[in-house]
């Protein structure tokens, strides 16, 4: 499980030296999650990669855990809504509103978007 | 010894152990809890925990900076999920390469309306501009939202506390919505949710279906390279 761990924090970290290295404007978290997707792409291709916690299901376990308690890792940032607390009491309501409505909105136009052409290719293919 | 239990108060409200003991207990319940009711999405272990704390802290004056120096354990794990979303996208890499033109397109497409229905409405209700922009990114991420909106000279805590609240929405609302709009299709569901709502959509996707938590967390993962690139020009556009 360190081995796992350790091999997830190099990634993390390798992204953050090529992101902040290059000045590209994503961040380094997403860039070390396209380095452990292509090291597993590598692991199956070559034995030279099928060391450690990439062979036997290491890293996959470690990754399910970590990702099983998601929605814990955002209450720390969450609860700093106490330190905003003057500027909720004047403008809550409008923010709230404002989210609320927003989140609907994209969710709507998300899902329907992806559904209308995930259609039209289907219907462009033959059914078989 | 300890005659004196102010003292010892006093001793421990200083101290990490205290505050990363209570986030985890007071997560942990919340979770039980809504395990209990079958993960109703009123039930959400996010907003319960929030709250509480919240409550808890300002009922025993305890600064956020004192309490973040035992929840930053728990924060510091964010970067470390996303990078380990590597493993179920890799796990399910045929369903996502068979889906790859609806995701592009659906990516582009939310992601605009994430960025322009935000900064329209907040005009529309008169929130200040310093609002309006530290609203914008508010579908991405915790701390990718934080730096968009530091390289605006917005408010990354207000950022901070928008992302959360817009996730914690997103997260509740999701299941009753597309249930209500009768849509099956749970890969579409999870990438919209994801795009929406970020890590606390992602969560709540995976509660609900595994393949829907897997298109979540890469909306998520796109959305955070995408916005990052499409605020500062939805900004210059909309609000100056």
């Amino acid at each position: 499980m360190i081995a796992s761990l350790c091999l997830i924090l190099l990634c993390q970290l390798a992204g953050e030296i090529v992101v902040r290295g290059l000045g590209w404007p994503i961040p380094g978290p997403v860039f070390g999650m396209l380095l452990l997707f292509v090291l597993l792409l590598l692991r199956d291709r070559a034995s030279l990669f099928s060391v450690g916690p990439l062979q036997g299901g290491g890293v996959e376990t470690t990754a399910h855990g970590l990702l099983a308690h998601l929605s814990l890792m955002f209450i720390p940032a969450g609860v700093g809504v106490v330190q905003r607390l003057d500027l909720l009491a004047e403008h809550g309501t409008a923010i709230a509103g404002v989210l609320a409505i927003s989140v609907v909105i994209t969710l709507m136009v998300t899902v329907g978007t992806f559904l209308v052409i995930s259609r039209l290719m289907t219907r462009g293919r033959p059914t078989t | 010894m300890s005659s004196n239990p102010f003292a010892l108060w006093v001793y421990l409200s200083q101290q990490p152990l205290l505050w990363l003991t209570v986030t985890l207990f007071v997560y942990a319940a919340a979770d039980a809890l809504s395990q209990k009711t079958g993960r109703h999405p009123f039930a959400n272990p996010v907003f319960h925990s929030m709250w509480i704390l919240a409550v808890f802290l300002l009922l025993t004056g305890t600064s956020y900076t004192t309490y973040f120096s035992g929840a930053q354990f728990v924060h510091f794990l964010l970067g470390p999920a996303t990078v380990a979303l590597a493993v179920p996208l890799y796990e399910n890499r045929k369903t996502v390469l068979a889906a790859i033109v609806p995701m592009l397109g659906a990516l582009v497409v939310g992601c605009i309306t994430a960025i322009v229905s935000v900064v329209l409405l907040a005009r529309a209700f008169g929130l200040p501009e310093k609002v309006t922009l530290s609203l914008a990114p508010k579908s991405v991420t915790a701390g990718v939202a934080m730096g968009i909106s530091e390289s605006l000279g917005a408010d990354a805590s207000l950022t901070a506390v928008s992302v959360v609240l817009t996730g914690i929405m997103g997260a509740i609302i999701v299941t009753p919505m597309m249930n209500r709009m009768r849509i099956t299709d749970y890969r579409a569901r999870g990438f919209a949710v994801g795009l929406a709502s970020h890590g606390i959509g992602v969560a709540r996707a995976f509660q609900v279906d595994a393949m829907a938590g897997v298109f979540a967390g890469i909306a998520m993962s796109l959305n955070a390279l995408v916005t990052s690139l499409l605020v500062p020009i939805a900004v210059t556009l909309l609000v100056r």
